[in-house]
């Protein structure tokens, strides 16, 4: 069974079978409406370099509030991790054969990041005027 | 110099950790070819015909000599002694090993340099205009706002995979020197009625096989919102870019598939929920980074009058020296483009030479022109003929910039393995015809433009003359067009069926030709003359008897 990675652990559990799926092509605004019932979203990377997803990630996070668990499936490899999280991604459905223990160690590739993030609303600019 | 603080350079340190670590993995087996492509390019390698090539970022084009010294050390340590400075303010070296990459990379993180994002579907090294700071007709310094992008862009989370590369030019002077209507976004400074400081935002635009000229998005963008409507536009591009076909990836495609009114209205409803957000920016950072850029001690001087100098002297004054804000300084163009030296150019000898020069003449700073030339922006004006002799020994002082000779080409055939033809022989050949100083200077401003294929790294259509290589059942064969300009923005039109590599050199001089024959007077251009009788004349002239010797034909049409 493929690996998931969530709050940067590693987890053992089967994909809910109701799981509601955005591809790269969905609009998220198609779901604003359900956003509150919602527990779990999961976006879909069909191809290691199809950057969609993570705009849909920002775009469901910032701009309709999804406060819910948000997991990345399809091609998730370990160098995508920490992107994935900047943009609001929480849990991570690692494509086959990836190595696991190795991919914690992607959310530390960097220590800080200059643009807002998802985990991180003050972009550098703002915080760094204050040091 | 923009210099770093401890967390700019902490991020490219951790670049070169993760690069490391990335090789590691691919050398091990651990990642395969394609996703290890797909990272190697964020840090500038490619595998070309002869070996991979690493492109390295010289941000919007400015250097210290600490760092052109540094240069020079890795393109002797890790390659064979010389690098080439491209048309996007980069230096790219040719013969790096893969497994030493991530050695290099930590070499030069130590001069605060680095290769992110210089290539691969990203937001790419922003470019400007190489007399920032020091231009007469300067509203702001374009070095402050290209960097305030640069860390914007660099490891945006969310367009680390676009579609297809992404380049942004900055532009902070009245006349555009940094081809704004020619990137995938150019930004050009302007003040409104009020003296408030904004930008033209101008999208869509760019060379390559689908050449076109940009739209502007809009008149004028207040400074602060400068990174939010960025963000806008590239969302927009990054959701709904065309993924399926390389070819018409760029956003530009999009654009025009949609309407630039369309595109705008796009954009705007993407932005009207981001504007005056956490992003916006503050006159806090813009005053930051600021005081971070190294600023030369100027001393007050007055002008020097250099009338009735000698030639070859005042040639060079002419056409290689430039005019600088201040009184008594000047900004000095060096020509990387003398005959027999492949454009852009540069050995590791000569790069030690230039930053000792850099740190004599010119506060050791110096800039990357997209021309690939360089330019010392802050020269005492009377030490102009000190500099020009230490030019002239260095063979740096050729005096052709805005000349025929100070030819653009892209690496080409030689090098590059996209290529369709070879470029840098056809440079060589034309700078050899037109070798004699005064005939060049007769034939006035001059902007010619070779790229080895339709990718057109070597800007061909909007060189006043821009020549392609073009594949003709596996031979080389180049197509020449005229009438491209870099501002006002115009492309070039081909002039009919392409020429053998031999015939180039005829055709270019049949060119010229016609334009003396036209001109009203040397103050119209050749590019001038084309707008103004098109390109019939030129045409009838070069495909007439083309297989006549030049020196046979001029005998003929002078009985
Ligand atoms: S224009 Fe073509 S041949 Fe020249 S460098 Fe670019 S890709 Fe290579």
């Amino acid at each position: 069974m493929p690996t998931l990675i969530r709050n940067q652990q590693i987890v053992d559990e089967p994909s809910p079978p109701d799981l509601v799926v955005l591809e790269p092509t969905d609009d998220p605004r198609a779901l604003a409406e359900r956003l509150p019932g919602l527990k779990l979203i999961a976006v879909n990377f069909p191809k290691y370099s199809d950057g969609r997803g993570y705009s849909i990630a920002r775009l469901l996070r910032e701009r309709y509030g999804y406060k819910g668990e948000l997991r990345a499936i399809g091609v998730v490899a370990r160098d995508h991790l920490q992107l994935m999280a900047q943009c609001g991604f929480d849990s991570f459905q690692l494509r086959e054969g990836e190595d696991v223990q190795d991919a914690l160690r992607a959310f530390g590739d960097f220590s800080e990041s200059y643009q807002a993030n998802a985990a991180q609303p003050v972009p550098l600019f703002r915080r760094r005027a204050g040091r | 110099m923009y210099i770093y603080d401890d967390i700019d350079q902490r991020l490219v340190d951790e670049r070169v950790a993760q690069f490391r670590d990335q090789t590691r993995r691919f050398l091990d087996g651990k990642l395969d070819e394609d996703d290890f492509r797909a990272l190697r390019l964020r840090n500038g390698l490619y595998v070309q015909r002869f070996a991979p090539m690493l492109r390295i970022a010289i941000p919007y084009g400015l250097l210290s000599s600490r760092q052109l010294r540094k240069l020079a050390d890795i393109a002797r340590k890790y390659d064979r002694g010389y690098g080439h400075f491209s048309t996007r303010q980069n230096l790219q070296l040719n013969w790096p090993k893969l497994a030493e990459v991530p050695e290099l990379l930590a070499e030069l993180a130590t001069v605060q340099m680095h290769a992110i994002q210089t290539s691969g579907n990203c937001v790419r090294n922003i470019t400007a205009d190489q007399f920032a700071g020091v231009a007469k007709d300067e509203i702001v310094d374009s070095f402050v706002w290209c960097e305030l992008i640069r860390q914007w862009s660099t490891f945006h989370p969310e367009f680390n995979y676009l579609p297809r590369k992404f380049k942004i030019a900055v532009n902070g002077a009245v006349a555009d020197r940094a081809a704004t209507f020619v990137h995938d976004i150019g930004l050009h400074a302007i003040q409104n009625a009020e003296k408030e400081v904004g930008f033209r935002v101008i999208v869509g635009g760019g060379l390559g096989r689908t050449p076109i000229v940009g739209h502007v998005i809009n008149e004028f963008l207040p400074w602060r919102h400068l990174l939010t409507y960025l963000d806008a536009i590239l969302r927009v591009y990054n959701r709904h870019g065309r993924r399926d076909n390389i070819h018409k990836a760029r956003i530009k495609i999009l654009v025009k598939e949609r309407g630039i009114d369309k595109f705008r209205e796009e954009v705007d409803a993407e932005w009207a929920p981001m504007r005056d957000g956490p992003a916006t920016v503050t006159w806090a950072e813009i005053r930051r980074i600021e005081g971070r850029f190294t600023r030369p001690a100027h001393e007050k001087l007055a002008d020097v009058d250099y009338t009735g100098s000698k030639t070859p002297f005042n040639a060079w004054l002419k056409r290689n020296v430039h005019p600088h804000k201040l009184p008594g300084y000047a900004a000095v163009s060096l020509s990387l483009k003398k005959t027999g030296v492949p454009p852009g150019d540069v050995t590791s000898d000569q790069m030690e030479r230039i930053a000792d020069l850099a740190d004599h003449y010119s506060f050791g700073e110096l800039r990357v022109t997209h021309e690939q030339n360089l330019v010392f922006a802050d020269v005492r004006q009377a030490e102009l003929s000190g500099l020009w002799q230490e030019l002239r020994a260095l063979g740096l002082a050729t005096p052709n910039i805005g000349l025929l000779t100070n030819i653009i080409s892209c690496p080409g055939g030689d090098f590059c393995s996209l290529a369709n033809a070879k470029s840098i022989p056809v440079a060589e050949a034309i700078q050899r015809r037109f070798d004699d100083l005064d005939y060049l200077h007769d034939i006035g401003e001059l902007d010619l433009n070779i790229s080895g294929c339709m990718n057109a790294c070597g800007h061909h259509h909007v060189g006043h003359i821009g020549i392609l290589g073009v594949d003709k059942n596996g031979e080389e064969w180049y197509q020449v067009e005229i009438g491209g300009n870099q501002w006002p923005a115009s492309l070039g039109k081909v002039i009919g069926p392409s020429f053998a590599r031999a015939d180039v050199t005829n055709v270019i001089e049949r060119l010229i030709e016609t334009y003396l024959e036209l001109r009203d007077s040397e103050n119209e251009r050749f590019v001038d003359v084309v707008h103004r009788v098109g390109v019939d004349p030129f045409k009838k002239n070069v495909y007439a008897n083309l297989d006549q010797k030049p020196a046979d034909r001029r005998r003929a049409l002078a009985a």
